[in-house]
């Protein structure tokens, strides 16, 4: 009895539908420009935010390195004896052939006199540096199952000036692990890096041995 | 994950340790502390909150003076099979987090410290003590920072850490089996060896794959002196011990004034 009441008064006290109508449409605008503002905060502000940018040390060039080396990326990036893989080669290796600036490019005199001259090792910055409980075998990928450098680098070794390294403020991660991609929908682009997080690790191993492998497989 | 996987099992790492030549001195804790990154703090005699991946346990036979003998036990993770080999350790049935984990491959128990969270449960379901919980974040005395492994990531406050059998090492070794192209073969008993087994100066521990007959263990385990510490309680543990005292026997299991241990029916 009280609920019949409640809703008989409720309805003679109603506004006319027009204005109804004209507010659900207010409303419904807030909300989508409120929407749209958080979607642009959260997709290009945000990471903008998140990352600092970053130069290398030396605009290294790979492709003039290259045309010049005889055994490809193995000439500079090669594995020990006992299959640990060298990753950056550190300035011993370099300075085979950079004891003095063979160019009159800048930036190999600068490599030379602030580096070479004095005996520092170079700061480079590793785009693909993995958090200290990861454990990665390149034998296992390069050797083991045959990959190429540029199935998870990209195409790295034609790149003439380095790229801007993106550092995530939070973890000090390099923006290629999470990929450069906020929404990891898609793919990379053609020649791009592939992302490294666990997931991708995960998702590739499935595909390719038929399971996401044990704990132990990658981490230590 | 804690599902029975289909595939074969290829290698089970296990040890044996000889009781009747250890003498206690420690060089395996040492050894231990020095490869796997385990943090110590400048008092370590409370020994409730002291890390340890192995401890050297000394037991007595409870006989006075002249009749008392004593008899050191070491104690890593006893990477547990759980039964019929499921893997279903205690720790690993217990793990809200899946932070730790049985290895199908190695038969090894994994521990991922970034995955933990510090509930400790795993801790109460181990009956062996393998488990140690970080209570402070590590702190590394003077340089000794520079001297860390980089092969094992350091551990912080709030996380469970245990013995995992040198993992890294296998993950070096078989880095290298790649590089020679010989990963589809077992790796050598010299390939892959633990810490505390190298440091050890009587041959106390012997380390090995279980499965594999080259390697002296798969012999080792089969002596009649050989028992695993409460073996009745089915966790199926791959470190086993060879003593030839009964009273060292005696004290591996919680055993009825009438059973004789190693003539009872074992359970699974």
């Amino acid at each position: 009895m009280g609920s019949n009441g409640h809703h008989h008064a409720a309805s003679t006290k109603a506004t006319p539908d027009s204005a109804i109508q004209a507010s659900g449409w207010g409303v419904g605008l807030f909300f989508m420009i409120g929407f749209a503002g958080s979607l642009l905060a959260g997709w290009i502000l945000f990471p903008e935010m998140l990352y600092s940018k970053k130069k290398q040390p030396i605009d290294f060039n790979h492709a003039v390195h290259l045309e010049t080396v005889s055994d490809g990326c193995d000439s500079c990036h090669y594995f020990e004896k006992d299959g640990s893989f060298t990753g950056m080669p550190d300035l011993s290796k370099c300075v085979d052939c950079h004891e003095s600036a063979q160019t009159g490019n800048p930036e190999e005199i600068k490599f030379v006199d602030e580096y070479v001259t004095p005996g520092i090792e170079v700061p480079w910055l590793n785009y693909s540096k993995q958090p200290d409980c990861v454990f990665f075998s390149h034998a296992a990928h390069v050797m083991g199952a045959g990959m190429s450098c540029e199935s998870c680098h990209g195409d790295i070794g034609t790149s003439e000036h380095t790229r801007v390294y993106e550092e995530n403020r939070l973890t000090g991660y390099s923006r290629d692990i999470w990929g450069k991609n906020i929404s990891r929908l898609g793919k990379p682009e053609p020649g791009a890096p592939l992302p490294m997080k666990m997931n991708d690790c995960a998702k590739c191993h499935e595909e390719k041995t038929g399971r996401k492998g044990a704990c132990f497989q990658c981490h230590k | 994950m804690k599902e029975k996987h289909d595939y074969e099992r290829a290698r089970r790492y296990g040890m044996v340790i000889d009781l009747d030549k250890c003498t206690g001195c420690g060089a395996c804790m040492v050894g231990c502390y020095m490869e796997n990154n385990v943090p110590f703090k400048p008092d370590e005699t409370n020994k409730l909150d002291s890390i340890n991946w192995i401890r050297v346990y000394k037991l007595n036979n409870g006989k006075p003076y002249p009749e008392t003998e004593i008899c050191y036990l070491p104690m890593p993770c006893m990477q547990c099979d759980g039964v019929d080999l499921h893997g279903h350790s205690p720790c690993v049935s217990v793990c809200p987090a899946v932070a730790t984990d049985y290895d199908d491959d190695t038969g090894i128990v994994s521990q991922i410290y970034t995955r933990c969270f510090g509930c400790r449960y795993c801790m109460a379901a181990c009956p062996y003590h393998a488990r140690k919980f970080n209570w402070w974040d590590p702190v590394w005395p003077a340089d000794m920072k520079k001297a860390l492994s980089p092969d094992v990531s350091p551990r912080m406050r709030g996380v469970v850490e245990k013995c995992s059998f040198c993992f890294h090492r296998y993950q070096l070794a078989r880095n290298k089996a790649y590089f020679e192209n010989r990963q589809n073969e077992p790796l050598g008993e010299d390939d892959y060896q633990t810490a505390c087994a190298q440091a050890c100066p009587t041959g106390t521990i012997t380390f090995g794959d279980l499965n594999n007959k080259a390697h002296a263990v798969h012999q080792l385990k089969t002596s009649p002196n050989a028992f695993r510490l409460l073996e009745r309680l089915g966790t199926n543990p791959k470190v086993y011990y060879l003593t030839a005292k009964n009273w060292v026997r005696r004290q591996g299991d919680n055993y009825l004034t009438d059973e004789e241990p190693g003539k009872l029916k074992q359970k699974r």
